[in-house]
């Protein structure tokens, strides 16, 4: 069974909500939906507190080339635009919107009918999916239409496809995957078009032994994708990780996939991409698992953005007496909030509810040098001794032992048989030594 | 409800930690215990007694009086430190001299530079190091190996098949004839262990069951044992080649002295070992070499305790040479 060569982790996995379809959420009394929802510059409102909306209007146009468009998820009235915490635990400005009914814009096809012609040139299906603010929705939320613009110089070889989900707990993918399956291959095969390649790679963890039947009966009709069952192995979802156990490239330190022919993109915004191009649709919802030990019902929902998670976990018929926790994201990488008032953004993928006694960390005793997290490494890191490093501030060193290739998995701090939170000591340095990189280039 | 537990990811632990590790490492060692109970008696049950409780009482007041941090004596690695010192000394040690080798083992080799992790050499070589040097006689008389159901252990001293060996090519005889001698026990002697020596290095057997159990619960790693051993059978393997009457064979090296106990329990200590693949297979081999140097040539017929502290003096330089395989060869400047 194919994987990446290096490290990883077999955390348990816990998918709870694996046999949930997918139900749609009903429509909220009020949105919140940030201007920031992608990586890059903030979009920029284009609308004013109590203009009348529908659902697909532009709110805020993207700002710079690293940035996408935000539309709105409902219709109604802008109540006001403000800072809003938002999951990060900071205040970013969003854009609150009242709810009144669902009227959506008149170029959007809501049937349910599958287009399959592809009628947009190259250029066009990039345009569009700028347009249409599609971005990645695997968690690191790239604009996606970058991605489609090669640079000169550079040839595209495959189009690699995350149907990995390697975080425990969540499912919204494998259900995608196993509901949308057809419209996703479409748009697989849009983004072939965009690319200009003939060759697309699915790439399945073998844990959703349905998900990887139904893509493979679905192959036969595309031409040119293929799919890969892999080894069920954390962090089997990071981009390098993926590219390697599908293509056995590696992808250089401080590179991009494109420098070994790759583009990668998540199941998830592949149905994005169809929805932009054969459906008129802008990115304005997307499937949020809404998991945990002690949650009633484990379910999967179609969420518009902006919708606060206390109406999901209402939803999931209510917050378990004993949470301790409450994460946006998986269980390795997730971040906890602060509270459920926060809303939904393109980069939500699951909400992870943790019993008390599973939400607070065990004590930490002395480094026995025992090298499982060296072990553990997908990069190939010492995050005993990056961490060690960063926590003297001793930065030089830090960067020398390529502190920016830490991919954030946490396999490190996971697999620590002495508890140490080596992650948190090693994002310390990263992020001083991001600074020092970004000053010295100023220079 | 309380309040909401917010930290940074990961937010999920395996389960792994160090107390399981540690006593993991202890089970291992049931088997040698077991053995060396069998052929030295309630001799060794005294010793095994009197090396870990004095290991874990000095490790509680050392860090109770001297070092006034929290105590960690229950994590298992006091324990440890004990029984790997009763394994490496001769079962009829005088109880004194016992407590002398803990006090070393746990206050010099261990807590003098901060306890669990912080320590560059294995504690128990530091102990018995110590003992060999300062009570050569009493580290040096082996009581034979007589079984419970052969009668009572009797008083008996003999020397190790090592020792044997050392004496009889100093005084001029070929290897053919010291195999053959009476003394000599035989190979499947030596592999179950009924030959004289330190406690617990007798059986290959009960140590190999031990070292299978820890590659098992992912304790260990193969690349210390397997390098170690590996390169004792080629290193020697070349001089037995060259010549017979002078150089033992390999499977002899194997299967006496401290080998297989040094290898399985004493080299691979983590604390004390390399931290990445490459770092211990030159570790390993460093080990194999070094052992069969100090046997062939050096002054003492048994080479293991001081191949594995001197190789712990290198695992620094080690750690700095030898760096994980990187993903992704390129670096990044800027």
């Amino acid at each position: 069974m194919k994987t990446f060569k290096l490290g990883g982790v077999h955390p348990p996995e816990n998918k709870l909500s694996a046999q949930a379809a997918i139900e749609y959420l009903p429509l909220p009394k009020q949105v919140t939906v940030p201007i920031g929802q992608h990586l890059g510059a903030p979009a920029t409102p284009v609308v004013k507190k109590g203009d009348e909306i529908k659902v697909g209007q532009l709110l805020a146009k993207a700002s710079g080339f690293i940035s996408a468009n935000i539309h709105s998820p409902v219709s109604g009235k802008v109540f006001k635009i403000d800072d809003v915490y938002d999951s990060s635990g900071y205040r970013k400005p969003s854009i609150i919107i009242n709810v009144e009914g669902d009227e959506w814009l008149e170029n959007i096809d809501q049937s349910k009918d599958i287009v399959k012609d592809i009628k947009l040139s190259n250029k066009e299906i990039v345009d569009k999916i700028n347009e249409m603010g599609v971005v990645g929705l695997g968690g690191a939320t790239f604009p996606s239409f970058v991605k489609l613009m090669v640079p000169e110089g550079k040839k595209v070889e495959f189009l690699v496809i995350n149907g990995v989900e390697c975080e425990p707990y969540l499912t919204s993918d494998h259900r995608l995957m196993l509901e949308r399956g057809e419209e996703m291959m479409i748009g697989i095969s849009i983004l072939m078009k965009g690319l200009n390649v003939d060759k697309a790679l699915i790439g399945v963890e073998n844990n959703k032994p349905d998900a990887i039947e139904e893509l493979k009966r679905l192959a036969k009709n595309f031409k040119g994708i293929e799919i890969h069952p892999l080894k069920v192995q954390y962090p089997q979802g990071g981009e390098k990780q993926l590219i390697q156990a599908i293509t056995g490239k590696e992808v250089p330190s401080g590179k991009l996939p494109l420098e070994v022919g790759c583009v990668v993109n998540n199941v998830g915004t592949a149905l994005a991409v169809y929805e932009a191009i054969q459906k008129n649709k802008p990115l304005i919802e997307r499937v949020v698992t809404v998991t945990g030990k002690s949650v009633k019902k484990p379910s999967n929902f179609m969420v518009r953005i902006g919708t606060p998670v206390k109406e999901l976990i209402e939803a999931a018929e209510g917050l378990p007496e004993d949470t301790g926790k409450i994460i946006n994201g998986g269980p390795m990488m997730g971040k906890a909030l602060l509270n459920t008032d926060v809303p939904v953004v393109k980069g939500t993928s699951g909400i992870l509810i943790m019993p008390e006694n599973e939400s607070k960390r065990g004590e930490t005793s002395n480094c026995i040098r025992c090298a499982k997290c060296v072990q553990v490494c997908p990069m190939g890191l010492e995050p005993v001794y990056l961490s060690k490093t960063s926590k003297l501030q001793m930065f030089d060193k830090v960067e020398n032992e390529r502190v920016m290739d830490c991919i954030e998995c946490g396999s490190c701090s996971y697999t620590c048989p002495a508890n140490i939170p080596l992650l948190d000591f090693i994002r310390f340095g990263k992020n001083k030594v991001g600074g020092i990189i970004r000053n010295r280039n100023k220079k | 409800m309380s309040l909401l537990t917010v930290s940074a990811s990961p937010h999920v632990h395996g389960d792994m930690s160090t107390k399981k590790i540690m006593w993991g490492v202890v089970y291992a060692m049931i088997p040698a215990m077991l053995v060396s109970i069998y052929f030295f008696g309630l001799d060794a049950m005294r010793v095994i007694f009197i090396a870990v409780a004095a290991s874990i009482f000095f490790e509680w007041a050392i860090q109770k009086y001297l070092l006034k941090g929290s105590n960690t004596i229950m994590d298992g690695s006091a324990a440890i430190t004990g029984i790997l010192l009763a394994f490496n000394v001769p079962s009829n040690l005088p109880w004194w001299i016992i407590i002398i080798g803990a006090l070393v083992a746990i206050g010099m080799g261990k807590m003098s530079f901060g306890g669990l992790g912080k320590n560059p050499f294995n504690p128990a070589l530091v102990g018995r190091v110590f003992l060999l040097i300062s009570f050569p006689v009493q580290m040096t008389s082996w009581p034979k190996a007589s079984p419970i159901i052969d009668g009572l252990a009797d008083a008996v001293t003999g020397p190790t098949a090592l020792g044997v060996m050392k004496e009889g090519l100093k005084a001029g005889q070929t290897v053919q004839e010291l195999m053959t001698s009476p003394e000599m026990p035989q190979f499947m002697g030596q592999f179950m262990g009924h030959m004289g020596g330190s406690m617990g290095e007798v059986s290959a057997l009960a140590l190999i069951l031990g070292g299978i159990y820890m590659l098992w619960r992912k304790i260990i790693t193969w690349e210390i044992p397997g390098s170690v051993l590996i390169s004792v059978v080629v290193f020697s393997g070349i001089f037995w080649l060259i010549d017979p009457t002078h150089y033992v064979n390999p499977i002899f090296h194997l299967l006496t002295g401290g080998m297989m106990l040094g290898a399985i329990f004493m080299a691979t200590d983590m604390v004390s070992s390399p931290m990445t693949k490459k770092g211990q297979l030159v570790y390993g081999v460093g080990i194999g070499v070094l052992t069969v140097i100090i046997r062939v040539w050096g002054a003492y017929p048994e080479g293991m305790s001081f191949a594995i502290l001197i190789m712990n003096a290198v695992v620094p330089l080690l750690n700095n040479s030898f760096k994980p395989t990187r993903f992704g060869k390129e670096v990044k400047h800027g």
